[in-house]
């Protein structure tokens, strides 16, 4: 016993989306389902695998269906089933991840960022080793603020599906290993400050560690939607758009 | 549920049987989402919450008894009947909450 709330538990423990089935009502009262998303992906989108059991096969197939659908929809819903002898009632519960934006570079920009990130529901953590930028006064309103080396705080953390990473410092001492690490993990988003012209060193630097080009193609650069804007809060707010956009696909398209 | 983690955890370590409550059906408006959760341990502990406040004394109870027949049930409370007074929420909506031993 207690095997599936030990995989339910563990599951978001490590912050990862799922879904528990559960039937509500009817003999099958108490049956359980976890649903997770599979690592490997088909072609058409991720797979989705379920443990546990409903005690009917068919009810298992409808039930896996409709916790795809709101997991892609990162929302918790009630729904009844029909069946032979009358409605099945089920809970599918979604644990949603909490997003989470990482700005690398307590530059002007970032001041802007965070307060938008915060608005849009995302905790933010703004990294920068270089104290002068760093300050309390200067991000009081971000959840976290590290004063240590980008890439030492990025390995200090849980990096996913539901945490984007943006590199704003424009110095390659600090952003190139922060997107080395990053893009060694599954995170959501991958964005790095600088023109088209520094992009592409950036990209020679990172082929250079021994980055893979279709590694290399996750970075959004230049970074933000084109708003056209120059301002650092305008750019803050093409950076947060271009997030919003990318994580929106995300619930769309499954992926 | 990440935050009643700890005290699940915590209570079946030390073998006491452990009831999960949670909220299936929002009517109106209630203080808490579908979803919301609360555990109760063998000796009438609790953490987490159903409806801020309201019902969760009403929950520790039936959550108890599910213990004692470790059969799941559906318990409805709002401002419906009479008795509901005593255990309604203030805000007048209605919840539905499953509630079952965590044995699964």
């Amino acid at each position: 016993m207690a095997e599936l709330f030990d995989a339910v538990a563990q599951a978001i423990r490590q912050d990862e989306l799922c879904a528990v089935v559960t039937v509500l009502s009817g003999d099958k009262i108490g049956g359980k389902l976890l649903v997770r998303r599979e690592r490997k992906r088909e072609a058409g989108g991720p797979s989705f695998a379920a443990t546990g059991s409903l005690g009917d096969t068919a009810l298992e197939q409808a039930a896996l269906a409709h916790a795809r659908e709101a997991m892609e929809a990162r929302r918790t819903t009630r729904i009844s089933l029909p069946v032979e002898e009358g409605e099945w009632e089920l809970l599918i519960d979604v644990h949603v991840p909490q997003e989470k934006l990482v700005i690398v570079g307590a530059v002007h920009i970032a001041i802007p960022l965070v307060a938008f990130a915060r608005e849009l529901g995302l905790k933010t953590v703004v990294v920068d080793a270089r104290p002068i930028f760093a300050t309390q006064d200067r991000f009081d309103h971000a959840d976290e603020l590290i004063r240590s080396w980008p890439e030492d705080a990025l390995r200090e953390m849980k990096l996913n599906e539901s945490t984007y990473v943006v590199t704003l410092t424009h110095d390659e001492k600090l952003d190139t290993p922060a997107l080395v690490y990053a893009l060694d993990h599954p995170v959501g988003y991958i964005g790095a400050l600088g023109s088209k012209r520094t992009h592409a060193k950036r990209v020679a630097v990172l082929r250079e560690a021994g980055v893979s080009d279709e590694q290399i193609s996750r970075i959004h650069a230049p970074i933000g939607l084109d708003l056209g804007g120059r301002s650092p809060g305008e750019i803050a707010l093409a950076i947060m758009a271009e997030i919003v956009q990318v994580r929106n696909r995300v619930k769309e398209t499954g992926r | 549920m990440k935050e009643i983690l700890a005290d699940i955890d915590s209570w079946q370590q030390t073998g006491k049987q452990v009831a999960l409550a949670t909220v299936v059906q929002v009517y109106g408006s209630a203080p808490r989402p579908l979803g919301a959760k609360l555990a109760v341990s063998e000796d009438g502990a609790m953490v987490g919450s159903v409806s801020g406040g309201c019902v969760e004394s009403a929950t520790v109870q039936e959550a108890l008894e599910v213990l004692s027949t470790g059969r799941p049930r559906l318990v409805s409370f709002g401002i419906a009947d009479e008795t509901a007074w005593e255990v309604g929420l203030a805000c007048g909506g209605t919840i539905e909450v499953f509630i079952e031993p965590l044995n699964w």
